[in-house]
Formats: structure tokens, C-alpha cells, sequence
């Protein structure tokens, strides 16, 4: 609809007086008409005309996003900003979003909408017929995205959802964008929701106290509000204070400063703890499976990182077949992998048994190197069939992002593989404890005669001991996808620390394998800020390499006659 | 570290069972068109298995494309050229003995390969005694100058310092303070050296830089991401530039992702993520986080869409992408067809004589050309990343950059110089007047 009049706009160079004196009148037309008819009219001649005629600073700054350069782009958003057209959100919007499209040919501006949609920015009616061919994205760098955030913040402080004016109040504590005064004051004076509330104060204290006209006494106060946040945005607030403040401000933001660094010592403390907690359950995970083949069975599985790594790529296939077939299933992928990785790495886990190991038992240098050898073997393999590179394995929505307890950030798939550990750990103890399976396998790895002579088909116990160790090396691998590559060498960079755990703990334990697991990983997290990852680590493996010194058979050795078997 | 516990007692094993099968595939495939008709013998040295293979295979399979495309245009000096490829296995010794095969066994004309600094270095000798040439594809620490080899990869001057400076540039968002992070070898660390140095020349205080080393493989970032977000707090504008290596990355971004370090508080530039690299993840979280390099496959040039195209054909998958060590190759080959045309001889003395002063196009539109300190000139390109994995060029140099093979900001290096061509040395001292280095 606009499309024609556009292109027939005469370039601005070849405007001549009397051109001008024309388009002042159709200007001035247009405006009195559109006022009457705007709404009515949506298709036709005469929003057109306001559109190309009407140039206003809203216009005008529309205009600049055609330029595709990043400072022309700035005054096209403040300009856009400050417009106090309607649109104006909706445009900052899809700029954050990616989804602001202009022609510079045409000099037009496009918002694409969710459904895909070409709107004009400049009247927001959807656009009729072919869009210009030259279309592309506005683009964006570090620096424009801080002041559309600062812009979109100031505008959206009234928006009616309240997580949305919780998202500005946080935009403009960031920005201490001073032009966001007015605004919040009147975003204060109306708002209902405590939560949104006291972020809006705060972010009015930030721009209170980066403002050089504010008095002293209001800084104070601000530095006060800023105080009770208590979070490192506070502190940066508080540390980026520009040298020219007053010595009382001054004062007021390092007394600040050191009170809320003492309290977050405690939570500094806290948030190592559940990172070790976490570290711990991926070690645990990993080497879980481990305490079943290595420390049930007595076999040095060295292809115990490649179950791993096939629970991992079980899940890529997985997911890769919801993507293709079934979008919206996505978010259940992690639910549908977790039985087929445990019978993919089950029954590969019982076909090595079969095949490989039941000829090695009590030859455990043979059963090493044969082991090791097919880890490559198991490698290659899963390198040709999918090829070297990383694959995408994807988070669903709720394993993503992460949500503050107190002063420490705990991330959700963290969080979640921390839950998924503790339930397996659980299931196989009352596997062994409580199903006839369980009582075979303990009877099998006890004492393998007599149990041979009650009647217990020994070889069949021991392949689906294996293929239980392996499976739930596979669950593994669907946890460590979320938080690892899914690549051929995932499972070799578990299988040493596999082994320090299932050894630390005591062989043959399945507690000690929790304890070893959580005890690593919470000293491996507290050493780390200090030593570093590198020292940290070689410091755990001085540790453990003195402690089995002294205590051979780990932190919880077995007694009784299953020593000697 | 920890992986090779196990590989000390088990390497003979390992190492007899990966020798046997590629001794078989490639022998088998190497045996067939040698027959045919006197060719020229191109090495092929990249890791096709262990951990740099999910690098190198990718250039492997480009120098492959290479070739066949070299091939079709009739081959070189009227013969037809021969790839001979060789799995080094991410052993760095075994590297030193792949490339003696090459030479001595295959008797190969020059070797394209190596991906790690530390793989580079096992060979060196081994081209020197033999007096071979040596492609270098991939963006190093510098420091070095070797008559055998020519680097075609980015020197530091070439990525590392322009990354910083546009950091520091208005658009880059002025940062004053900075985390090195990275992963625990020789790249990582002398970058990060010539880094430091060149930070506080610019001004940046003692305590306005963090350092910070992981070792290959760290899969547990919480408590890096955090200490970076607890660094960034202080009031100044914080950026991070990482070295970190490979496999290490995928978990790092997912961590800050995860834990909502964003782009535009604190921008992550990084040296060693590419194209491929981002393949393995959801880049959605990414948004506006940055990459330096001489190459990226958004780049609009004509001449990077017809190699694009013949990439996806020839590795028969439209989805692959190429990435900057790729470029590498393509302009190095290039640069070797060329010398070997004009000398009309594949003589490695003969070959290294000529390069210096070749000129090959790059993928982005330019020319590229060799200087006598075998290093080559390339644009730098500052990407943001996208949310489809690719990335947009928020910056570049203005002209092309020579590379640098001795860092001006080290103070073991700076008066080092490099020229083959009117010094014939690799580590001349400018000060001393001497060739051999710094002391």
C-alpha cells in the first residue's frame, strides 16, 4: 500500500521549491485528515500519505534505522524514545528481538510480529503485497543493546504485566538513565505489586545517585536503598561511583561496600557448598554405574566412560527425532531418553559382557586393556556414524536458566541433575536390597560357588549385573548431555574421576561411593577459588593418592568373608 | 591431567591398535591411484581420532576438497595430485613420527596439518632434518619463525590485540577491566602474557586484570562463571577474553547462559570459537557475545559463497559450515600452488624460496599475500554471535594486518625479527645484530 508511494518519492536532492511548497500542503492536509480518518481508513491512499508526508521525530527516527550503521541506529532509538508515539515500544521491542527489518532502498522500516507478519513501523498496519527486496535485520552490537534495554526499560515502566515493569525497573537500574526520572516516579506513585515496587525504587535510587545534580542528602539515602539490595548489582552500583562525589557520599557508598561484602563472605561460603553439591552429583552419576561393574563385579571397566557417552548421544538421536517429527514434545525428550538410554547401554553393556568379558574374569590386566581397547573401538565407532563434531543436545525450558536463592544463583539443570542422581542412587539400592535380582547379584559377587550350587544361573547374573552397571551409565549420559559436549570423548573425561570416586569410597560400597562422590566435589569446590582449577585438581588427587596410603580399601572397606572372595 | 593417568599404562596398546587400522584403511586407499600414473604427493596431517579430531577431521575433509577441485583443473605441473592422509591420533609424539612417514616413506612434496602448538612443535624437527614444508592452518601464540614452516593461521598482532582494542573502543563498550581465561598450555598462556603486557601499557592496573586457567576438557564452570560475574561487579566495565580450547567451550557458555551473563554486561571475546565450535550449542543465550578471527561463513564476499557451496556439495551436507582454520587452508594451498607453478618444481628449498611475496585471494574478498617472515597479511573481523550459530561482523580492520611472528609487547621478543628472505633467520636481534635470539 505504501510500497508505491515510497518508491515514487522524489530523492531529496532533486526537490525543488515548488515541490516543497506541495508537499507543506499535502503535509498539512494529510495531518488534519489522518486526525479525522486514521482509524477508519486502515487500507488506501491516505495513511500513505501521512506516512511518507508526515515526517515528525518519530518519523524522522524511523528514518535512521535505514542508515545500517551502528551510530545512526542510536539516534534512531533515542529519537524513537523520546517520540511519545505508541508504536514506540512495539519498535524497541522487535529491535531487541531482532525482529526490526528495513529496506534501504525504500528507506522503510518493518516489524516482523510472531506469526511472521510484515507491519509497517511507521503506521502499524500489516504491509500488503511483496515486501522490498533488500530487506534485512537493523543490527545491533553490545553497545546499542545497553541503550535499547535503557530505552525499552523507560518505556514498558507502566506496562500492564507485571513481570514486563519488573524487566524495566532491572533495565533502568542498569542504565541510570536520568531521562527514566519522570517515569519512575509516576511507575512509583501507581504501582501495586510489592516486588515490582521495591525494584522500582531501587532503580530510582541508582539514578538518583549518578545524577550530578542530585543533592547530597538524597545520594545518601539512595546509597541506603542500594544497601538493602545487598547483591553484586549493588555493589557495582556503589563501586562504579564517579570520583567527582562528594567525601560524605564517598564515605556513605564504602561503608556500604564493606557491610554488604561481609555478608556476602557467608553466602560466598554457601554458594561453594552447592557447587560442590553439584560437582559431587556429576561424579556420583558418573561413577555410580562404576560401583556396580567395578565395585560389585570386581571388573575394570575402562569403556565405562563410553556407556556414558551412548546415553549422551541416545539422547541427541532422541531429540533429533522430536525436532524432526514433534516440536512440541521437546520438552518431555529427557523423559523419553531416560528408558532408552538405559536399554541402549544396558544391552551394549550385556553384549560385552557376553562377548569380551566373561572370558577375562580374574584377569584383571587382560580385562583392562581389552576393556580400554574397546573404548576406542566404541569411539570411532560413534565418530563415523555421527561424525567428530559436537552435537546439539538441547535444554528443555525447564532444565534452562537459573533462579537466586538469597544472594547464590542456582542454576536449574544443576539443580535438576542433583534430583536425577539422588532418585537413581535410590532406585539401586532398593534394587539390591529389596528385588530377587538384587539378592542373586549380592549372592553371584559373594560367594559365586555356593550361590552357583542353590541354583543361581551365575553367567546370567553376571551379564545383567554388567548391563545394570551399564545402564545406569547411560541414565548418566543423559544428564551429563545437559551440561556437557555431546561428543565421541565425553565419556573420557569421566572415567579417571569415575575410578578416584568408586576407589575413595571403598570398593564394593555403595554409600561410599555417595560419600567419596560428594566429599570429592565439595573440597574440589572449596580448594578451587583459592588454588585455582588446575592446582585444585592436582591437589585432590595428592590427597586422595596419601588417603589410600593409609586407608587401602577407601573410606568404607568391606569386612566379613566378601574381602577375601 | 587426568586422562593421562590412563593412557600411561595402556598407550603401547592403544597405539598399536589405532597404528594397525589406519595402517589398513589408508594403505588399502593409498595403494590404488599410485599405480595409475606418476603423481605428486600431498600430506594430510590433522587428528582423525582422540580429542582434536572433532577439529581437524573438518580439515582433513577440506584439503581434500582442495585437491579434487586442483584435480579437476587439471593438477599441477601436468600431474595429477595424490592426497596422502595420516591419523595422528591427538598423540603430539606421534605426530613427529606420522610426518617422518610422510616424508621419508611417502615421500609426500608438502604437508598440510597440525592444530595444537604443542603438535606443532613435535614435528619441527622433523621438518627441518628432512627439509620439508609445513602448512600451519590454524591461530597461534607467535614466537616462532621456522624456515620449514609457513603459518597461515592468525599471530597474536593478528587477533588477540585488535580483539582488545575494539573492546576498548567506544563501540565495544570501553572496558576497563579484564578476565583472561584460559585453558592450561602453551597457546593460552603466552597470549595471555602478551596480553598482559599489553593491557598495562595501555594503562590497566595490576588489579583491574584477572587470569585465570583451566585445564583441557574443564566441564564444571560454576564456580569460574561466578568468580568472572563476583570480578565484574566492582563498578567498571568488564570484558572477558577466552582462549579457552575446544571441548572446554560448549560447557562454559552454557554455564553463563545458565547463569545470565549477558552480552552486554559482560561481553566473553573469544579466540578459539568458531563456526563449528557453536555448532554443539543453543547460541540463543549467546546473543552479542564475540569471536575475533581472519575469517567467518557469514561473510558476504562472492568468492566465500562459491567456496561454501563447493564445501557443502563435496562433504555431501548442506548444513556444514566452514570456519577460519578452513580459510587458512584454502589460502595456504592456493599460495603452495602457486610457488610450485612459478618454480615449476614441488623442491622444497626451491618451493620455500619462492613463497614469500605470493599473493593468494582470501574467502572475504581480499588479497592475501606471504611475507618473508612466513607469516601472512589478513583482515580482522570482530563477530557477534547469532541465534543461529553463525556470526555478524560488528567490526574489522581497515586494511589487511601483517602478521607478526615476534610479539613487540614481550620483552624477550621485541627486538626479534624474522626474515627469510634478505636475513635468511627466523629470530634475528635487531639490537644485537646477530641471528639467534633474544640473549
Amino acid at each position: 500500500m505504501g510500497y508505491h508511494w515510497a518508491a515514487s518519492f522524489p530523492d531529496a536532492g532533486t526537490i525543488t521549491m515548488r515541490a516543497f511548497g506541495d508537499r507543506f500542503i499535502a503535509l498539512v492536509l494529510a495531518l488534519i485528515l489522518s486526525l479525522i480518518l486514521s482509524l477508519i481508513l486502515s487500507l488506501g491512499v491516505l495513511p500513505a500519505l501521512t506516512t511518507g508526508a508526515c515526517a515528525g521525530p518519530y518519523e524522522d527516527a524511523l528514518a535512521r534505522f535505514t542508515a545500517d550503521n551502528f551510530d545512526d541506529t542510536i539516534e534512531g532509538i533515542n529519537g524513537v524514545a523520546a517520540s511519545g508515539n505508541p508504536l514506540a515500544a512495539t519498535v524497541i521491542g522487535a529491535l531487541q528481538e531482532g525482529r526490526l527489518l528495513f529496506s534501504a532502498q525504500d528507506k522503510r522500516v518493518f516489524i516482523k510480529d510472531k506469526s511472521d507478519r510484515l507491519i509497517d513501523a511507521a503506521t502499524g498496519q500489516p504491509v500488503v503485497g511483496d515486501a522490498p527486496a533488500d530487506i534485512s535485520p537493523v543490527r545491533l552490537n553490545n553497545r546499542l543493546r545497553g541503550i535499547v534495554e535503557a530505552a525499552l526499560g523507560g518505556l514498558t515502566l507502566m506496562a500492564p504485566d507485571p513481570g514486563k515493569r519488573l524487566e524495566a525497573a532491572q533495565a533502568v537500574l542498569k542504565s541510570k538513565d536520568a531521562n527514566a526520572l519522570p517515569a519512575l516516579d509516576q511507575a512509583i506513585a501507581k504501582e501495586t505489586e510489592p516486588k515490582v515496587k521495591q525494584a522500582l525504587v531501587e532503580a530510582r535510587a541508582a539514578v538518583v545517585l549518578y545524577l550530578d545534580s542530585a543533592s547530597d542528602a538524597d545520594k545518601i539515602d539512595a546509597i541506603a536503598v542500594i544497601r538493602q539490595r545487598g547483591d553484586q548489582d549493588a555493589l557495582a552500583l556503589l563501586g562504579g561511583l564517579p570520583g567527582s562525589a562528594s567525601p560524605a557520599v564517598k564515605k556513605a557508598a564504602a561503608d556500604a561496600i564493606a557491610s554488604i561484602q561481609n555478608s556476602l563472605v557467608i553466602w560466598t561460603a554457601l554458594q561453594n557448598a552447592w557447587y560442590g553439591l553439584s560437582l559431587g552429583s556429576v561424579l556420583l552419576l558418573a561413577a555410580i554405574g562404576l560401583a556396580i561393574t567395578f565395585g560389585v563385579m570386581g571388573v575394570i571397566n575402562m569403556a565405562h566412560g563410553e556407556m556414558v557417552m551412548l546415553g549422551a548421544y541416545t539422547t541427541y538421536v532422541v531429540q533429533e527425532v522430536i525436532r524432526a517429527r514433534n516440536p512440541a514434545l521437546f520438552d518431555y525428550s529427557l523423559a523419553i531418553a531416560i528408558p532408552l538410554a538405559f536399554l541402549v547401554a544396558g544391552l551394549v553393556g550385556i553384549l560385552i559382557e557376553r562377548g569380551i568379558i566373561r572370558f577375562l574374569y580374574g584377569r584383571p590386566l587382560e580385562t583392562l586393556l581389552a576393556t580400554w581397547g574397546l573404548s576406542l573401538i566404541l569411539q570411532q565407532a560413534v565418530r563415523t556414524a555421527f561424525g567428530p563434531t559436537n552435537k546439539d543436545v538441547g535444554n528443555p525450558s525447564w532444565m534452562s536458566g537459573s533462579f537466586d536463592l538469597g544472594q547464590i544463583t542456582i542454576t536449574y539443570n544443576r539443580m535438576w541433575i542433583i534430583v536425577f542422581t539422588l532418585l537413581i542412587f535410590v532406585g539401586l539400592l532398593a534394587l539390591l536390597r529389596l528385588t530377587r535380582l538384587g539378592l542373586e547379584m549380592r549372592a553371584v559377587t559373594q560367594n559365586r560357588a555356593m550361590a552357583a550350587s542353590m541354583g543361581i544361573r551365575t553367567a546370567r547374573i553376571d551379564a545383567l549385573t554388567f548391563g545394570l552397571g551399564s545402564g545406569i551409565a547411560g541414565l548418566a549420559g543423559v544428564a551429563l548431555s545437559q551440561i556437557d559436549n555431546v561428543s565421541p570423548n565425553l565419556g573420557q573425561g569421566y572415567i579417571i574421576d569415575s575410578f578416584l570416586v568408586v576407589v575413595f569410597g571403598g570398593v564394593g560400597n555403595l554409600w561410599g561411593t555417595l560419600v567419596g562422590a560428594f566429599t570429592l566435589g565439595i573440597a574440589n569446590k572449596f580448594l578451587e577459588p583459592f588454588a585455582g582449577a588446575v592446582l585444585g585438581k592436582i591437589a585432590i588427587l595428592v590427597l586422595i593418592i596419601l588417603f589410600i596410603q593409609k586407608r587401602p580399601r577407601g573410606l568404607f572397606a568391606l569386612k566379613g568373608r566378601a574381602v577375601e572372595a | 591431567m587426568h586422562r593421562s593417568i590412563g593412557a600411561v599404562a595402556t598407550r603401547p596398546f592403544a597405539r598399536r591398535l589405532l597404528a594397525a587400522t589406519a595402517g589398513l584403511t589408508f594403505g588399502l586407499a593409498a595403494a590404488l591411484p599410485a599405480m595409475a600414473q606418476d603423481t605428486i604427493k600431498v600430506g594430510i596431517l590433522h587428528s582423525l581420532s582422540g580429542t582434536m579430531a572433532i577439529s581437524e577431521t573438518t580439515l582433513k575433509d577440506v584439503m581434500l576438497m582442495l585437491i579434487e577441485e586442483q584435480n579437476k583443473k587439471g593438477g599441477l605441473l601436468g600431474k595429477k595430485l595424490e592426497a596422502v592422509v595420516v591419523d595422528p591420533a591427538s598423540n603430539w609424539p606421534l605426530f613427529a613420527e606420522k610426518a617422518r612417514e610422510l616424508i621419508t616413506k611417502d615421500k609426500v612434496a608438502a604437508v598440510f596439518g597440525c592444530w595444537t602448538s604443542v603438535s606443532r612443535k613435535s614435528v619441527l624437527p622433523v621438518f627441518k632434518e628432512l627439509n620439508n614444508i609445513l602448512f600451519y592452518p590454524v591461530q597461534y601464540e607467535g614466537e616462532e619463525s621456522e624456515r620449514n614452516v609457513f603459518y597461515t593461521g592468525a599471530a597474536p598482532n593478528q587477533q588477540a590485540i585488535p580483539a582488545v582494542d575494539y573492546l576498548m573502543s567506544k563501540d565495544g563498550g570501553e572496558a576497563k577491566r579484564w578476565v583472561l581465561a584460559g585453558t592450561d598450555y602453551v597457546y593460552p598462556r603466552t597470549t595471555n602474557k602478551i596480553l598482559e603486557a599489553y593491557l598495562k601499557q595501555k594503562g590497566v592496573a595490576d588489579a583491574d586484570i584477572m587470569i585465570n586457567y583451566t585445564p583441557f576438557g574443564h566441564s564444571d564452570w560454576q564456580t569460574i562463571v561466578s568468580d568472572i560475574k563476583k570480578f565484574g561487579s566492582a563498578g567498571k566495565k568488564t570484558a572477558v577474553v577466552s582462549t579457552i580450547n575446544g571441548d572446554a567451550n560448549v560447557p562454559f557458555y552454557k554455564e553463563l547462559g545458565n547463569q545470565g551473563v549477558k552480552a552486554t554486561q559482560i561481553p566473553v571475546v573469544a579466540f578459539s570459537v568458531g563456526e563449528e565450535e557453536l555448532a554443539g550449542i543453543d547460541t540463543k543465550p549467546l546473543l552479542g557475545h564475540l569471536a575475533a578471527w581472519n575469517y567467518f561463513m557469514s561473510d558476504k564476499a562472492p568468492i566465500n559463497a562459491t567456496f561454501i557451496k563447493t564445501w557443502q556439495t563435496f562433504i555431501k551436507n548442506p548444513k556444514r559450515v566452514t570456519n577460519d582454520p578452513m580459510e587458512a587452508h584454502v589460502i595456504g594451498f592456493a599460495m603452495w600452488v602457486k610457488a610450485v607453478e612459478k618454480v615449476k618444481s614441488t623442491d622444497p628449498d626451491k618451493v620455500i624460496d619462492a613463497l614469500p611475496g605470493i599473493e593468494a585471494p582470501n574467502l572475504s574478498g581480499g588479497t592475501s599475500k606471504m611475507l618473508p617472515n612466513h607469516h601472512i597479511t589478513k583482515p580482522v573481523f570482530i563477530g557477534e554471535v547469532r541465534g543461529d550459530g553463525q556470526f555478524d561482523v560488528v567490526w574489522k580492520t581497515p586494511g589487511l594486518v601483517p602478521g607478526d611472528a615476534w610479539s613487540d609487547f614481550l620483552p624477550g621478543s621485541k627486538d626479534l625479527e624474522a626474515d627469510w628472505v634478505t636475513l635468511k633467520c627466523g629470530n634475528y636481534n635487531k639490537v644485537t645484530k646477530k641471528c639467534g635470539g633474544a640473549s
